[in-house]
């Protein structure tokens, strides 16, 4: 056997493998980013869903005025985040607003007998199951991501690609502590 | 048959794998319509069914997979199945026995079993197996007509000794055993493997365990379950043996035997 021909096809073998790396961390890169908007998406209902909230609690409580101030702050900054960390804490305060806002409401059994709140706090809390579930898919493609570029032999092309570990959807330090409700 | 007329073994074998094909392609292809047709279902409101909808939409979201088209079935019998030929074309029902049994997070646990069959394209593998199976059952069918009709050939053979054609007759009554066996092995580790996935997606494998020892109380044999579907469901419908010593029972069953599932799960 020709050594050219054996140092040839090994170096096509090479490329070949090299190239077969190279798409599946941009795929897996690719499904990173859809699982990114996932999670937008879930965020954008919950943000949807609270003007409306408000209304029907303004019709019986007009007098707390704190708590739907809370609210909405919370919900424009949520907005406005683009980070990864930006939402994350955005959504915990925005988490908290409500959970005051909903604490206030028990004081209102008007307000808890109506059936669009109820219908509406329903759908609020769906959502935030939605958005765990979302963060979870997030973080799942990311764990199999951030394995494939440190794995062998992987790793000694993923540098020259560019190809960076991305970062986990993690709890924040907020909610972490356990959460007091006071009335 | 057209193996008698080319005169050799390989023709039945030809035409036995293309009619098992056919068979099982095509019920491959229309499960879901024609699962739900055998089944009784109707489409599952969002409003009336809240639970099972917004669980099964939450766990679509945690496998990055579409939302499969939900069926309710009226039966008192709790019970669930999935079926469809891949992700875009996927059914998932329950019976009001099920929904009305289970709480939310017993319904996320066999829900997130039914898409796990789903997303492990276990209606393929069963489909596979099945072609297989059919295969050799046609296989051996034909070749038992066969000798049924040009059998007065083969008195005159002196040839085969009494010895080989007792070995012929006992592989081709013992092999479309033998494959069916295999089918429910491979029926019953798939069931496994769901249960395992499922738990994976909600990260709460007790629950699936709840949910599985609810149903096993039950008592009720179902009214609308058939046997062309029965491996399709999430726990056998047709009653299941309790004795440890029924092992022979066990093997021809298309679901491993609740105790195991629950074993295994709690002990995840």
């Amino acid at each position: 056997m020709n050594p050219l021909y054996i140092g040839a096809g090994i170096a096509l073998f090479v490329v070949l493998y090299v190239v077969g790396v190279y798409n599946k961390l941009v795929t897996l890169k690719a499904r990173i980013k859809e699982a990114f908007s996932g999670i937008d998406v879930q965020l954008k209902r919950r943000i949807d869903l609270i003007p409306n909230l408000l209304e029907t609690v303004k019709g019986y409580a007009k007098h707390e005025r704190q708590v739907f101030e809370n609210v909405t702050k919370a919900r424009t900054s949520l907005m406005g985040a683009k980070s990864l960390d930006a939402k994350a804490e955005a959504n915990n305060m925005l988490t908290g607003a409500l959970k005051s806002l909903f604490a206030v409401s028990e004081a209102y059994p008007e307000l808890k007998a109506n059936e669009n709140f109820g219908e509406l706090q329903r759908q609020l809390e769906d959502t935030e199951d939605k958005i765990s579930y979302a963060r979870q898919f997030y973080n799942s493609n990311v764990l199999e991501y951030n394995t494939q570029i440190v794995m062998f032999p992987n790793n000694l092309f993923s540098g020259m690609f560019g190809f960076i570990a991305e970062p986990f959807f993690s709890a924040t330090d907020e909610e972490r502590k356990n959460v007091k409700v006071s009335f | 048959m057209i193996g008698q007329y080319t005169g050799n073994a390989q023709g039945f074998f030809i035409f036995g794998l293309i009619l098992s094909l056919v068979t099982s392609v095509s019920s491959y292809y229309w499960s879901d319509r024609l699962v739900l047709m055998m089944a009784q279902a109707r489409p599952a409101d969002k409003k009336e069914y809240f639970n099972f909808y917004t669980a099964t939409e939450n766990l679509t979201i945690a496998a990055g997979m579409p939302m499969p088209k939900l069926y309710v079935i009226q039966d008192p019998t709790p019970n669930a199945f999935a079926t469809g030929r891949d992700d875009t074309h996927a059914v998932v029902a329950a019976t009001t026995g099920l929904l009305d049994r289970l709480d939310r997070t017993e319904i996320e646990g066999v829900i997130a079993h039914e898409l796990s069959h789903i997303r492990n394209r276990d209606m393929l593998v069963s489909t596979v197996v099945a072609v297989l199976v059919g295969t050799l059952v046609y296989v051996t069918d034909f070749t038992l007509r066969s000798m049924w009709w040009g059998g007065r050939d083969n008195d005159s053979d002196s040839k085969n000794s009494p010895l080989t054609t007792v070995l012929f007759f006992a592989t081709i009554i013992v092999t479309p055993i033998l494959a069916s066996l295999l089918q429910m092995a491979v029926s019953r580790k798939r069931e496994y493997m769901a249960d395992a996935s499922g738990a994976l997606l909600t990260r709460n494998p007790d629950a699936l365990a709840d949910a599985l020892e609810k149903i096993a109380d039950d008592r009720h044999v179902s009214a609308t379950a058939s046997n062309a579907i029965a491996h399709l469901y999430f726990s056998n419908p047709f009653g299941r043996s309790g004795n440890k010593g029924q092992w022979i029972m066990n093997l021809f069953s298309t679901h491993p035997p609740i105790e195991e599932r629950v074993r295994i799960l709690r002990a995840m």
